[in-house]
């Protein structure tokens, strides 16, 4: 194209995305309550929540495709006020659920969405970089799962976008279509593109995301990287046991019997499942161990891991992520 | 240089095209399906060159009276077996000799058997003897333009534009809205205007190849005259097709689902099949709901067609049904634009 159009990002403050008091309710539902935030240019950031939280409806208006009640959003130094046109240019978006015609091929429907674009990637570097060479000349309606989704993300990579949004890039694919697209995101990353991804796995952001931000009912209830945040439930470690008297039954067991154990930081029971953090699982378990045997009670099931963004979650919320 | 691949005015005029043509339903039912309606119409309603018609007689002077004349297939039968064979309409009439004269037994009120009771009684009066009063001769005419096949032509011609426009646009749009195709085409740079026009686009180069092979085949197989401009036939195929594309669009501005798109399309669309005249004149209706019935674009599309096609009437004085075609393609179009939902 004879157009050559050179795009410099924020540089002054190298800022991708700030949104300052967002609002939005539908109907009675308050989807999203005062949201503020700020993305670099190159970060990789995670929006993390349950169902429900208002991932999708933040993301949706920073893609400029809801408005909001009330605040302010600007990507690139720009809103979506005054300077619509050039935002969707500059922008990468894949939607939840978006279902592309399964009569086109891959390589067809990639040449339409290249054409919306006043630059970008050519359609066979994006077919390369999605890995979907050998699907090239397929028509979309015989794709795996895997396969549509990356070729939802190949569609908006293919007007090489200073920011991308990925609304739930891996719900409801099979674990290893899961990695094959983590890879993909990985190789994004490493190349320096800024990402704004939302997710309700937990595993999912610790893995991919510099920043994460945990929602829920609509607000931001905890931002920072995964291990500050892992950092932030007061403990390394997380101790799961249920227990049982000699009948085997399983017995119902007063919380503050365990956090009186010194090197408890917090207690918590899920299903049955008893839950603590614990900062040091060497001097505290054996003290775990003779507390239960003081009380008669036997630990089965007891097992150890280390914090995720999971325990965060529960730690901040009460609630397991993906109870919803 | 920005190539012709590379322009999404071209790319999505395109990709209507793929999508319409790896569709075999919608192959058929644009190009295949009036071709045979005009086959089976042709065939059910052809002008069969001279109606014989079968009828019985129960002595031999009256059977041969009978077949001396025109268009009677007289046979021998008596009175019992033929009071059977007119019960099962074998013969629509039966003539009885009887002393010093002859009986008819038929249906009143079947046409066939009243032209037959008129053909035998002049034929039965001629043998005895009876004398032309006023001598007359017959000069026939077969007139292409007057049989069933030419007048129902452009009727599926306006039929067939109304329903491969409003089912191209209408199932089209709102799949894609359905399957959140919608939404991604507006998270991504194209021109909105763009996405709407590729549909016109495409439904007027479907137009020539839909209207050429339909018209093509009238012409050829029936020979339907074609008395008008067709540079002006051509341009009210092009008025009827874009004003129900204006009609499909507007079923589709809002509908979420292809079953709510489907029903408001049969709801907009059974009336007119009923009302508009595709296969008998519209004007059997009865006074009352006239106005209403020349209100509809079909009415006006199929008058203008038939009065190109079939009177050879000029473009200049088919004033009223091309002003109710653009009525219908402004006000829907402007209508749709307001409250198209794109999400």
């Amino acid at each position: 194209m004879a157009e050559s159009v050179t795009f410099s990002t924020n540089a002054a403050t190298g800022l991708a995305l700030s949104i300052k008091g967002l609002r939005k309710t539908f109907a009675d539902v308050v989807a999203v309550d005062g949201i503020d935030l700020e993305i670099m240019c190159g970060e990789c950031f995670g929006l993390l929540g349950p169902n429900g939280a208002g991932k999708t409806t933040t993301i949706e208006i920073c893609e400029g495709l809801t408005t909001p009640d009330a605040g302010t959003v600007e990507l690139l130094g720009l809103s979506w006020l005054h300077a619509a046109r050039e935002l969707r240019q500059r922008i990468g978006v894949q939607l939840q659920e978006t279902q592309f015609p399964e009569k086109l091929t891959v390589e067809e429907t990639l040449r339409l969405f290249r054409s919306f674009y006043r630059r970008g990637m050519s359609v066979d570097d994006v077919i390369g970089l999605a890995q979907l060479e050998e699907k090239r000349r397929s028509r979309v309606g015989t794709l795996s799962g895997g396969q549509k989704q990356r070729l939802a993300m190949a569609c908006a990579l293919v007007g090489d976008p200073e920011l991308l949004f990925l609304d739930e890039p891996t719900t409801g694919l099979d674990p290893q279509a899961r990695r094959h697209l983590w890879d993909l995101v990985d190789h994004l990353r490493n190349a320096g593109r800024t990402i704004i991804l939302t997710t309700h796995y937990m595993d999912e952001a610790e893995r991919l995301c510099d920043r994460v931000a945990i929602m829920d009912h609509g607000r931001i209830i905890s931002l920072g990287t995964p291990p500050q945040l892992i950092a932030s439930v007061g403990g390394d470690h997380i101790v799961e046991f249920a227990v049982t008297k000699g009948d085997g039954n399983i017995h119902p067991l007063e919380g503050t019997a365990l956090t009186a154990i010194p090197g408890i930081l917090s207690h918590r029971v899920d299903a049955g499942l008893h839950q603590l953090s614990v900062g040091e699982l060497h001097t505290t378990v054996p003290r775990i161990f003779s507390a239960l045997d003081d009380l008669g009670l036997h630990p089965s099931e007891f097992r150890t891991h280390s914090a995720t963004l999971e325990d965060v979650f529960v730690r901040l919320t009460g609630r397991n992520l993906r109870d919803e | 240089m920005s190539s012709l691949r590379e322009n999404s005015m071209y790319e999505l005029t395109v990709t209507r095209f793929r999508l319409f043509l790896r569709e075999p339903e919608a192959l058929f039912w644009v190009f295949i399906f009036p071709i045979l309606l005009a086959v089976g119409l042709g065939i059910a309603f052809r002008n069969r060159p001279a109606d014989v018609q079968h009828v019985g007689a129960t002595s031999a002077d009256l059977v041969q009276a009978m077949n001396a004349g025109n268009g009677l297939n007289a046979i021998l039968i008596d009175e019992a077996a033929g009071t059977h064979e007119l019960a099962t309409g074998r013969i629509v009439l039966l003539a009885v000799r009887k002393p010093g004269g002859v009986a008819y037994k038929y249906d009143e009120t079947n046409p066939d058997a009243r032209n037959a009771r008129l053909l035998a009684d002049q034929a039965i009066q001629h043998a005895a003897g009876q004398k032309e009063a006023v001598h007359s001769s017959n000069d026939l005419v077969h007139e292409t333009g007057a049989r069933y096949i030419d007048f129902v032509v452009p009727g599926l011609l306006g039929m067939n534009l109304m329903g491969s426009a409003i089912w191209g646009l209408g199932f089209s749009i709102v799949e894609a809205r359905q399957k959140k195709l919608l939404k991604r085409f507006v998270a991504s740079p194209m021109p909105r205007w763009q996405y709407l026009a590729s549909f016109l686009l495409s439904r007027l180069l479907l137009l020539i190849i839909e209207v050429g092979v339909f018209l093509g085949f009238a012409r050829l197989v029936f020979g339907v005259p074609f008395r008008g401009s067709l540079s002006e036939l051509g341009f009210l195929c092009v008025l009827t097709s874009l004003s129900f594309s204006a009609l499909g669009l507007l079923i589709a501005s809002r509908a979420k689902t292809m079953e709510a798109a489907s029903g408001l399309m049969n709801f907009v669309m059974l009336p007119m099949w009923i009302l508009s005249g595709v296969f008998f004149s519209a004007t059997r209706f009865p006074a009352v709901i006239q106005p209403l019935v020349r209100a509809l674009p079909l009415t006006a599309a199929i008058d203008a067609l038939r009065a190109n096609m079939l009177e050879g009437i000029a473009l200049s004085h088919l004033v009223a049904p091309v002003a109710v075609l653009l009525a219908w393609l402004v006000i829907p179009f402007m209508v749709s634009l307001r409250i198209f939902r794109w999400r």
